[in-house]
């Protein structure tokens, strides 16, 4: 077998790039990292007559500036890696705005095959491609295929192999910017020959247009590997540059540009292609776009289709939802039959079975959620969304793009930041993609509804849906506030342009949204398995020791006994009290002191020095630290601290007459507890997200501080400038 | 055939575009989606709150919003 071959899969986004990418490669694809960028990286092999060849499918550009981390990627790439082929995918319907990457392909020198997608779209439109000639024209292959089918791709892989093995470029002329620009060109490329500018590891005309262009990530690197040729260049740009101004108003960039597009349309006009029907016609996707993106229908179908979303992940996540909590319950109770009790037992099953199993209870939502968004990207409907909100998001600093993430963390009727988070991967600018991403785990997820719950039910039952509604829309001005506050402090800057294609409408296939969403689930479970099961341990360590001290314990024990013995001795029982109940009731009463006496317990009682302020006492201290394991825990944790043993979070009835009942506790300060459980720091699995899709631990650290402090103050506010009102 | 900014174009009108009057990345944007002299487009509509704006460019569906679109001249139809 030969030594693999390596090639590259680029094109625009929506050319059908990922769709032909799994035809290609079918389940063997591996997802990864760009070193240092948080751009993924996909890769996938195959075999032909022999051959093994690795695929790698680069993200989805319009071009090769240096104004985006995918566009850096994708060119890096291309120049270090040097693969043997580039197979560059073209949309048959958009033909002309697709060749602009192409054309920078061209001007990289590097062997390419064109792979021309939904030609069956372009046809139901009415065009029709001449490949022979525009093949010819080119300088390079054209193959014809739908990717959505598969058909044509037997071909085009034949082309590319035996592209990769000639080793063959491309023979037509570089293409022309005009004579101002070409002269520059010459003398420009000369002196980077000679002096070996950047060590002759890229192509002197190339490197010559990137500064001509004023590409920053060149000039940066020029001006480390070699200050004086730098120099030397920069000033011959500049003096192009000057010109230009003055003759024709213009800058270098902008020629650039228009004599790439000159190519292409003095190509593509060459009878490549044919219109049987007027230019202009709506296509079908234009008619859908009349009534989905209507001034009146548009805002209502939109507010439809995400209730169909909401509806979809509920309804059909509860029964797998319920399985996988029965999975747990029977593992715990099988843990509870082979093991001896102790601390090993308690382990495993409080803190082990329990933790991880009430997170990766979630999966079964987040999986349905990440196929139902999916669905909506895929079918070119987000866009459309975007579309419509981009004027209200930009009020906040943010971009129409921005809206998935709130809504699928938790925007309506809960959800998790999870897969929020890794929404924001749509936003191409890092400023209003950091604003989203630290805002996000403001909506009410799935976990924080039953505590909120629970609190409104006890303290406001008789106004229990207004509340609830009133949390949600605190939550989306929170987040939109505080993303306005952030952008105007910290990640202050322009608002980065909002330039959108707006794709045509697409019946999804299944097979890419299944691999699409397993992806994404895998990738929720193994972080959620791992760093949960890591604090779910740790919580466990520091809820459970140090024990009570013996004389302690043998008091619970000797009560016990004396009830055990009363019992045997025939004495009345009180009321409805059976013995069972009798000892579970000092079970409790144990648990909750040793609760008081742990790490746990004493750290909750050393943070009452500062959180008095907004009234919460050591045991709401110690849900709320084992909330930042994840937010269903706290329920349960109060309920440990109030003696009622471990219960399931769903009957949360006794806790709530716990603290009804309790003196101490009052609607304001359940308000503010309810205030602080919304915004104070993320749990872990959302905070690993976070710091993962930020790309540095310390936007992690600024979540976690910066939302807790936030959260403080507000609870704070309430309960203390409540009490003064009423 | 009147010269004026996209920005002012109003739904279904036709033009060309003569030029496009900002660098930078947003220059780098508009043009690398076709948006250079001498192409056609046609306003297709706008959004719900009047902004962004959605045009017809090579065959395919473009949306810019209103401030970018100032930057943009059109030669347009009568």
């Amino acid at each position: 077998m030969t030594p693999e071959i390596t090639m590259a899969l680029a094109g625009n986004p929506n050319a059908g790039k990922t769709t032909l990418f799994n035809a290609i490669t079918g389940s063997r694809q591996h997802v990864g990292n760009y070193p240092g960028v948080t751009v993924e990286k996909k890769e996938g092999y195959y075999e032909r007559h022999g051959h093994r060849l690795k695929i790698v499918d680069l993200p989805g550009t319009y071009s090769l500036t240096a104004y985006s981390v995918e566009e850096v990627v994708a060119r890096d790439y291309l120049i270090t890696e040097k693969p043997r082929v580039v197979i560059n995918i073209v949309d048959a319907a958009n033909l002309e705005r697709n060749l602009y990457l192409t054309a920078q392909f061209f001007e990289m020198d590097l062997p390419m095959v064109i792979a021309l997608n939904m030609v069956d779209v372009a046809k139901d439109r009415g065009i029709s491609i001449d490949e022979a000639r525009l093949s010819a024209l080119l300088g390079v292959p054209v193959v014809p295929i739908v990717a959505r089918t598969g058909d044509g791709v037997d071909a085009l892989m034949q082309a590319a192999l035996e592209r990769a093995l000639a080793g063959q470029g491309r023979k037509n002329a570089a293409i022309s910017y005009g004579e101002d620009i070409d002269a520059a060109l010459l003398q420009m490329q000369e002196v980077i020959t000679v002096g070996s500018f950047m060590t002759g590891a890229y192509p002197s005309r190339w490197l010559a247009l990137k500064l001509l262009e004023g590409d920053q990530q060149i000039i940066d690197q020029g001006r480390a590997g070699s200050p004086q040729l730098a120099a030397q260049l920069a000033a011959m740009a500049e003096a192009v540059s000057a010109h230009l101004q003055q003759t024709l108003d213009t800058v270098p960039e902008a020629i650039i540009a228009d004599h790439r597009y000159g190519f292409i349309k003095s190509i593509v006009r060459q009878g490549i292609v044919t219109h049987q029907f007027d230019e202009n016609r709506l296509y079908t996707s234009d008619k859908i776009d009349k009534v989905l993106t209507h001034r009146f229908f548009g805002p209502m179908v939109m507010v439809a289709v995400l209730m169909g979303l909401y509806h979809f992940t509920f309804t059909y996540s509860e029964r797998p939802i319920a399985w996988v909590g029965s999975f747990f319950n029977l593992l715990a109770s099988v843990a509870d039959r082979l093991l001896a009790d102790g601390p090993l037992k308690s382990l495993l099953i409080s803190g082990i079975i329990h933790g991880v199993g009430g997170v990766l209870g979630f999966v079964p939502l987040i999986m349905f959620m990440f196929f139902g968004l999916a669905f909506l990207e895929d079918s070119g409907y987000l866009a459309r969304v975007a579309f419509m909100l981009d004027r209200v998001f930009r009020i906040f600093g943010l971009h129409g793009n921005s809206v998935m993430a709130y809504i699928v963390s938790g925007g309506i009727a809960g959800g998790c930041a999870v897969p929020g988070v890794m929404a924001t991967r749509t936003l191409r600018s890092h400023r209003e993609r950091m604003a989203t991403l630290l805002t996000a785990p403001f909506m009410n997820c799935g976990a924080k509804l039953p505590v909120l719950a629970m609190l409104i039910g006890t303290f406001f039952a008789k106004y229990q849906a207004q509340f609830m509604l009133f949390t949600t829309l605190l939550a989306w001005a929170t987040a939109l506030l505080v993303a306005k506050f952030l952008r105007l402090t910290i990640l202050k800057g322009e608002s980065t342009p909002f330039v959108m294609e707006l794709p045509p409408y697409r019946f999804p296939t299944l097979k890419g949204l299944l691999i699409h969403t397993w992806e994404k689930t895998w990738r929720y479970i193994q972080k959620a398995g791992t760093v949960i099961l890591g604090v779910s341990i740790l919580l466990w360590v520091m809820m459970s020791y140090p024990g009570l001290p013996n004389g302690e314990r043998e008091t619970f024990e000797r009560q016990r006994q004396t009830i055990v013995a009363d019992a045997r001795a025939g004495a009345a029982l009180a009321g409805d009290e059976t013995l069972r109940s009798r000892l579970a009731a000092v079970d409790r009463r144990e648990a909750e002191q040793a609760l008081e006496h742990s790490f746990a317990g004493r750290i909750g009682k050393g943070l009452e020095t500062i959180t008095w302020l907004p009234g919460f006492d050591w045991r709401t201290n110690i849900a709320l630290l084992g909330g930042f394991a994840a937010k269903e825990v706290i329920v349960s944790t109060m309920a440990t601290a109030y003696s009622l043993g471990a219960i399931d979070a769903e009957a949360s009835g006794s806790l709530s007459e716990a603290l009804a009942a309790d003196p101490h506790w009052t609607p304001l300060l359940s308000l503010g507890l309810i205030v602080f459980i919304m915004f104070y720091s993320p749990c872990v699995t959302t905070l690993s997200c976070i710091i993962k899709e930020a790309g540095s631990w310390r936007w992690g650290l600024f979540s976690v501080l910066f939302n807790t402090g936030f959260a403080f103050m507000l609870a704070t506010l309430v309960y203390r400038l409540g009490n003064l009102i009423w | 055939m009147a010269r004026i900014m996209l920005r002012t174009m109003k739904k279904d009108q036709a033009g060309t575009i003569v030029a496009v009057k900002v660098a930078g990345e947003l220059g780098r944007r508009i043009r690398e989606m076709g948006l250079v002299p001498g192409t056609r487009i046609v306003i297709q509509g706008r959004a719900p709150l009047y902004d962004p704006v959605a045009l017809r460019v090579m065959g395919g569906t473009l949306t810019l919003r209103n401030n970018e679109a100032d930057m943009i001249e059109v030669e347009v139809d009568d």
